[in-house]
């Protein structure tokens, strides 16, 4: 009778969620009255109906993501899916690393790990550069206002994984339509289910493809390989490291470049110093991830023992979404964290998760958006948005938080 | 200031490295946490601070004089 007790908006019907931003920049209004007054808290997800639990303090975030209880098993029943995958695809499928435990995890991880290093991200940028010159190149000789999503933020990172992984460029607008669908909450069952069929008969050719004619140039030719010899994983565990590997890649770089491009056109002082000091990148670059939270919440979890968390008892095989755009402004961790801050010592954000599965590809992130935004507002220094920043169209219904275009002018 | 990595936990995440490249390197054949330092001092104590801070699975730690 607690629910009685103790009368909140939150608690005397689960709210819906997701729940929607107003503003691309800052998370739903929601988050900080969870944060202060039930920082775990019942919701109903939209696509199923089902009530979940949504941890939205930083402690209770990293508690979650770092207990060894909690399951990342897609498959489950009290998994909290944000997206409508249909059951017989779901039971069918190879999960694919995000949703699998340790011992497992760890074993699949490593195959790819040394792809990642910081080292060979580096290595990397003599290209990277060359695709984003190329690029603004474009976009100058064009001349204002340009799209910037659709003339650099969605081609460039999509050319370079594209290279990075060894699939073909011409393939790119498939690999869009994947990913972009399964990170939809407004998309049907079938659509989803379409989706991730297409996905995985296009990587079977392509992994087989590989596996007839092995190469060392690119990172799936080279996971192939080693699996030749080695036998740790199998065709199907290949193709589904695949799809993960081209799903958390394309849409989270796009969605950072042009919500961190207008964020800091909408921060000028900021951005002026970090265009005469270009060694502040590395730190805005920090504040953009931890400010924008593009991934709002961090993969879910299922319990499976009984805990608490935060004073709440959650119950084995009850599910819990991570909102990791609210932990990101906690302000018990980040003085004004409500305020973008390019000079923040940066401390602990979860924009990338956290615990055994934070994003493989961080450095890869880091390493682009750096040549991405010291490019762009090195060569094009009267950049300015083209609309006034309250009518730039964001993207809705969507776990991947972003902007549907980025008109810009200089 | 005496630091250790834990590499069996690591994931090999990079954090530290961007962090503080002086002090932390990937291996090439895991891409695991490897030290290029035994130890800390004044000008980089505040980056391996936050190294071990943001490490998200605890690989390293600052050990107590």
């Amino acid at each position: 009778m607690t629910e009685i007790d103790t009368p909140s908006p939150l608690r005397q019907d689960p709210p819906q969620f997701p729940m929607e931003r107003k503003c691309p920049f800052q998370p739903p209004a929601e988050y900080a009255v969870m944060r202060a007054e039930e920082p775990v808290a019942k919701v109903r997800l939209a696509v199923s109906g089902k009530e979940m639990w949504a941890v939205s303090r930083q402690e209770h975030v990293r508690q979650v993501l770092t207990d060894p209880t909690m399951s990342s098993n897609f498959k489950h029943p009290g998994y909290p899916l944000q997206v409508p995958v249909p059951d017989d695809i779901l039971q069918a499928m190879e999960l694919p690393l995000v949703a699998m435990d340790p011992p497992v995890h760890g074993r699949h991880r490593k195959e790819i790990i040394p792809e990642f290093t910081l080292k060979r991200m580096q290595a990397l940028t003599p290209r990277i550069q060359k695709i984003v010159d190329e690029h603004v190149d474009a976009l100058l000789a064009k001349g204002g206002p340009v799209d910037l999503l659709t003339e650099l933020a969605i081609p460039v990172p999509s050319l370079v994984l594209c290279e990075l992984l060894g699939v073909p460029a011409e393939d790119i607008p498939e690999f869009r339509d994947f990913a972009e669908t399964t990170v939809r909450s407004d998309v049907t069952p079938q659509e989803v289910g379409m989706a991730i069929h297409q996905m995985d008969v296009y990587l079977d050719k392509l992994v087989t493809a590989k596996e007839q004619n092995p190469t060392e140039d690119d990172l799936l030719g080279r996971v192939v390989l080693k699996n030749t010899e080695e036998g740790n994983l199998n065709h199907r565990e290949i193709v589904a490291l695949a799809r993960m590997l081209i799903s958390g890649g394309f849409d989270t770089l796009t969605n950072m470049i042009v919500l961190g491009v207008a964020a800091l056109l909408e921060h000028p002082d900021q951005l002026a110093q970090m265009k005469a000091d270009p060694e502040l990148t590395r730190n805005a670059i920090e504040e953009l991830l931890r400010f924008l939270s593009i991934a709002d919440s961090a993969p879910s979890r299922v319990a499976t023992q009984d805990l608490e968390v935060g004073g709440v008892k959650i119950k084995a095989g009850e599910g819990i979404i991570n909102l990791t755009a609210s932990a990101n402004r906690d302000e018990t961790v980040f003085e004004n964290a409500d305020q973008l801050d390019i000079f923040r010592e940066i401390g602990l954000h979860s924009a990338f998760g956290h615990g055994v599965h934070q994003c493989p590809g961080a450095s890869l992130v880091r390493v682009e958006l750096k040549i991405v935004y010291d490019t762009l507002f090195a060569r094009i220094p009267g950049l300015r948005l083209a609309v006034p920043v309250e009518e730039l169209p964001f993207k809705r219904a969507t776990l991947i938080q972003g902007l549907d275009a980025l008109p810009v002018t200089w | 200031m005496p630091l250790s990595v834990h590499r069996e936990r690591c994931i090999g995440s990079g954090t530290c490295v961007y962090t503080a490249p002086e002090v932390f390197a990937q291996d090439e054949d895991e891409g695991l946490v490897v030290l290029l330092t035994d130890g800390t001092d004044q000008a980089n104590e505040r980056a391996v601070r936050s190294a071990v801070e943001r490490c998200p699975v605890a690989a390293i730690s600052l050990d107590a004089p």
